[in-house]
Formats: structure tokens, sequence, C-alpha cells
């Protein structure tokens, strides 16, 4: 090889590193990561928001409309009824938290095979959201699915739910919510086996059971657990795209769009490619995610602090 | 513990409590049971409506027997694996060095590259696709599994560079300060001496990325098209396509395309779980 006899072609070289390995080595480990992230994620960012000022198709030249495509969105009924659907999401969603909370209190128990159940509930979480989306709808399917023949078990109609406009971005939201809350559910089981044994027994001598107990003594030693799973669900919550694009496309009628999936449709489907248009929307989606990260980085910066 | 131990609990409670236990599995998993049962049904019980009875007979072999051998699904599969594993490898060894630089060496700016990649991992995918499609095609690699494998090594190095340098952090210091006593070189110490205490946690990114990658769906679509380079779960959608109404396939399809991760997990359960939950303890 000749790399071995790289350092003798080259000594002052090799002094200047030494002198200064650490301060240079952090930075020679850090540049692929940087460049990756740079070129990939970091720089995109800001190419979307001037993309955004563009009337653009992709190919042919961009024209600079300045807030052209803001104003348009002022105006657009579908971007208005994604925007609804977006609040819905993140509202619906964080019920995961409270669901897996719930499913780890059942399951914190140490009987027999219970291993097994705790990684049996947390198996749709493993699951890709596609197919997810796929057992979702056949599961809803008017006529032929389970949910119809189960509710004509009880007499009740069928219900065409993915059909309906008005309930369909709930169909959509709970077939999310099941691999959602088995994650909320893992990390409140990790969270729970945590707990210190010691002030749970004295807050029994105390007389304190039940939801006194899971309120006052349980859940303030479960707030590490609870804010990543605050974290991952507004993630999740504003990144939905995979279930909608697979169980109902946006539709009926375009009433189950939400942000994210109105701006890939405007971008890149059939409907035409209307590049500056799906930045201006990914970037409002943005900035109502910057609120979170921005919560969230402050969050982890005390913590850092503190130690 | 909380809640307390059912042993303690009268004997009608603990035999209600072990028989609500399967129960509440089989409702949990009722939709993905379904399936499972749709998979082994033949096609005439989809035409005369028995959707819900019993197997009119057991087709096991034949369903997934024409997924493997009678459709492009081997095709996906093979893409899915082509991309997932040269992104799991080249996003854990990038996040293992900036993980081992950040938890490592103080440094002024240290916190600010941290961060900077933590919210780079937050951010909402659409904000990139534009640019990143662009870029793809500027490069000649759109429809490529390539094309592919460069973004998500580049997107997975936010989580990974988090979770590697958190986990870098709770080693002990003092190893690293002896081995610097000693005149060890600092990419040494790198690969001697922080990257076998590391093993833990990349077997957890590992199976991790693993699973995040072969279930993604968004870029998939995004970057490529067609069997040369689609990975499984943008397949399946053409499959289902190919193969509309026919449920027993389509089921077959979907649990082949779902069963890599799944075995993964289960086989890897411990460093799955213990990535997942990284941080929910302190």
């Amino acid at each position: 090889m000749t790399t071995a006899t790289l350092p003798d072609t080259d000594p002052p070289k090799r002094g200047w590193y030494k002198r200064n390995e650490i301060a240079v080595t952090p930075w020679l480990f850090l540049a692929p990561a940087i460049l990756f992230f740079a070129v990939y994620v970091i720089i995109p960012i800001f190419q979307s928001f001037s993309i955004s000022l563009y009337d653009w198709d992709g190919l042919g030249q961009a024209e600079y409309i300045g807030l052209g495509n803001y104003s348009e969105l002022m105006n657009d009924r579908a971007f208005e009824v994604s925007l609804w659907n977006n609040l819905k999401w993140l509202v619906c969603y964080l019920l995961a938290i409270p669901a897996g909370l719930f499913i780890a209190l059942f399951l914190n128990q140490t009987v027999t095979g219970i291993r097994i159940y705790k990684s049996l509930f947390f198996f749709p979480f493993v699951l890709s959201q596609v197919v997810v989306g796929l057992v979702f709808a056949w599961f809803y399917l008017p006529n032929e699915g389970l949910l119809s023949n189960m509710l004509a078990m009880i007499g009740l109609g069928p219900v065409n739910v993915l059909g309906d406009p008005k309930l369909a971005t709930y169909g959509i939201i709970l077939a999310g919510l099941w691999p959602q809350t088995a994650y909320c559910m893992i990390l409140y089981l990790t969270g729970l086996n945590a707990v210190d044994p010691e002030q749970v027994e004295a807050a029994r001598l105390d007389g304190a059971k039940g939801w006194k107990m899971l309120w006052y003594v349980i859940i303030p030693q479960l707030k590490p657990a609870t804010f990543i799973a605050f974290v991952v669900t507004i993630i999740g919550a504003l990144r939905s795209f995979d279930l909608i694009s697979i169980m109902t496309n946006g539709g009926p009628f375009g009433q189950t769009r939400v942000l994210s999936f109105y701006m890939f449709e405007k971008a890149l489907s059939e409907y035409g490619f209307r590049m500056g248009y799906g930045a201006a929307i990914a970037v409002v989606l943005f900035l109502i995610m910057l609120v979170f990260i921005a919560y969230f980085l402050l969050s982890m910066y005390r913590e850092e602090k503190g130690h | 513990m909380f809640p307390r131990p059912i042993q303690q609990a009268s004997a009608p409670a603990q035999t209600a409590y072990k028989t609500m236990l399967p129960i509440a599995l089989i409702l949990w998993l009722l939709p993905l049971i379904a399936v499972a049962v749709f998979s082994i049904k033949p096609a005439t019980d989809f035409t005369q409506g028995n959707y819900w009875g019993m197997p009119g007979s057991f087709e096991l072999f034949n369903n997934y027997g024409q997924v493997f051998f009678n459709s492009d699904m081997p095709r996906y599969m093979l893409n899915s694996v082509l991309i997932t594993v040269p992104t799991v490898i080249g996003a854990v060894a990038l996040s293992a060095m900036a993980g081992f630089a950040l938890g490592v060496y103080k440094f002024r700016s240290n916190i600010w590259v941290f961060f900077m990649f933590v919210a780079g991992n937050f951010v909402p995918f659409q904000i990139l696709m534009v640019p990143v499609r662009d870029l793809t095609l500027d490069l000649g690699l759109y429809n490529t599994k390539t094309g592919l494998v460069l973004f998500h090594i580049a997107f997975q190095t936010g989580f990974c560079t988090l979770f590697m340098r958190n986990f870098i952090r709770a080693l002990p210091f003092p190893l690293i300060e002896a081995a610097r006593v000693e005149g060890v070189a600092e990419w040494r110490i790198f690969w001697y001496v922080v990257l076998p205490l590391m093993k833990p946690a990349l077997a957890a990114l590992a199976v991790l990325i693993f699973t995040f990658i072969w279930n993604d769906y968004f870029w998939a679509i995004v970057l490529t098209q067609g069997p040369d380079a689609q990975p499984v779960t943008a397949g399946i959608t053409s499959f289902n396509a190919q193969y509309r109404a026919a449920y027993h396939l389509m089921s077959a399809g979907s649990i082949v395309a779902a069963l890599p991760p799944v075995l993964m997990f289960f086989l890897m359960q411990k460093h799955f779980i213990a990535g997942l939950t990284l941080g929910a303890v302190k």
C-alpha cells in the first residue's frame, strides 16, 4: 500500500497534525456526516424557501413571482381543507399517548408468557405504513369488510368509512393510531420498568392508590417517556402521507388531504408539475413544524445545560 | 411496581386477567389476523362472497407461490434489500464517526452541530422533496437505487448521530483519557477503544434503520418508478393494481412485503427496543 510511505514524503504536515490533533480530529470525523447532511437536508430546506417564490414546472425556465404562490394559497379551498385535516391529525394522533400508557399499565405484570404478549402488542409498529393502510382499507370495505360485518352482528347497518367525506379522515387516523399506540406503549413499558419501587411503596403506605397513585406518583416519574412519546407522535402526525396515499389517495372529493399529501399532489402528480406552489405548501408545513422543533430543541438544550 | 402485581389480587381477579390477555390481543391484532386468513383462501371464496367464513380450501402454498414465482415481487424484494443494506451500513458508519466527534471532544460549536443534526431529523420530508428530487435528477441518479441510498444515508444520519452521541456520552470517559496519556492516536482510540464499546448501539441502530428504510414509501415514489429500482413498499401498489380485487393474492403479497422487518424485530428484539426507547428512562 502507498499509504505507508505517505508520512515520510510530507513530514511538516504530519507535525502540524500532531500538534493540533485534538482540535482537528473531531472535524475530520464529522466531515462526511456534515457533508451528506448539508447537501441532502440543510441546503434543500433553504432551496425550498427560494423555489416557493417561483412559478416553475420543474423543467423549463422558472419565473420569479414573489409571494404569488402564497397569496394563491390564501384563496385555495383545498389548502384550507388540508390545513384543517392536519389539525385533526395533530389532535387525534395525541390519543396514542394515553392509549399507549393504558396498554402498558395493562401489560406491566409478570405472568407467564407476558413477554410474548408485549412483543405481539408492539408488532403493528414494525409493519410498514403501506401494509397498515392496506390492512385497514380492507377492514373498512363497505360491504365485505370486517368492520361492516361486525356492525351487522350487533344490528347496525354497513358504513363506508373511507367513502364518507366526514368520516374518512378519522378512519385513516385510526389506522395511524394503531402502530403509534404500540410505539407509545413500548416507551411506557420501559418507563414503568424504571419507576422507583420505594417511592411506590412509600405512597402505598400513605394510602395512595389507583388514579391518585398514577397521577401523583407514577406519571411524574414517566416524564422522559412522555416527552419522547410526544415528540414522535407530533412528528408522525405532521408527516402522515403513506396512509392517505394508500387508503384514499386524498379522496373522497379531496376531503382527506393533508398538507404533506396536497404538496405532493401539486408538485408531482398527474395534475401537473407545480414545483413552486408545492414548495410553498411545504414551507407552510415546515413553519408549523418549526414551532414544535423549537420547543423540542429548547427542552433538550435545558437538559444539556443541566448536566 | 405499578400497577400492583396481579399475584397479590384475588383468585378470580387473576383468572379474569389471564382470560382478558388473549382476548385483548386478538382484538388488537384483528385487522392483521383477517389479512392472514385472506392470504390462505382460494380465489373462489371471494367471488362467492365468502369473505369471513371458513376458507373453502387451504391455498397457502398456491397463493404465496403465485407471489414468489409469478409476479414482480421477488424483484421488488431484491431492490429493497439492495437499498436497505447499504443505507444501514452507510448511516451507521457516518453517525458512529460523527457521534464520536460530538460525544468525546469539547469544542465551541459542538452543541450547535449536534442540534443541527437533531433539528434536521425532525423536519417534514416534504420540504426536501422538490430540491432533493432535482438534485437526484441532476446527478443522473433518478430512478436508481443509488439515488435512494444516498438520500437515505444523509437523512438517517441525523437520528443516528443523536443516538450515537448520547450513547458515547454515557461511556466511561477515563478510558479515553487513559489511552491519550499512553499516547494512542485519536483515530486509534476511536477504532480500538470506543467502537468495541459501541456494539450494542451499532446493533440497535442497524435494526432500527433497517426497519425504517425497508418501510419507506414516500421517497420510493418520489425518487424511483418501475420495477428496476422501486422497493417493495412501492411495488406492492403496482402488484395490487395488477391483481385488483384478488384479495387472496394482495394479502399474501402484503404479508411477504412486511416479513423482513418483522423477522428482524423478533430476532433482534432486545436491540430493537433498546434503540427505540433510548432516553425514555433517565
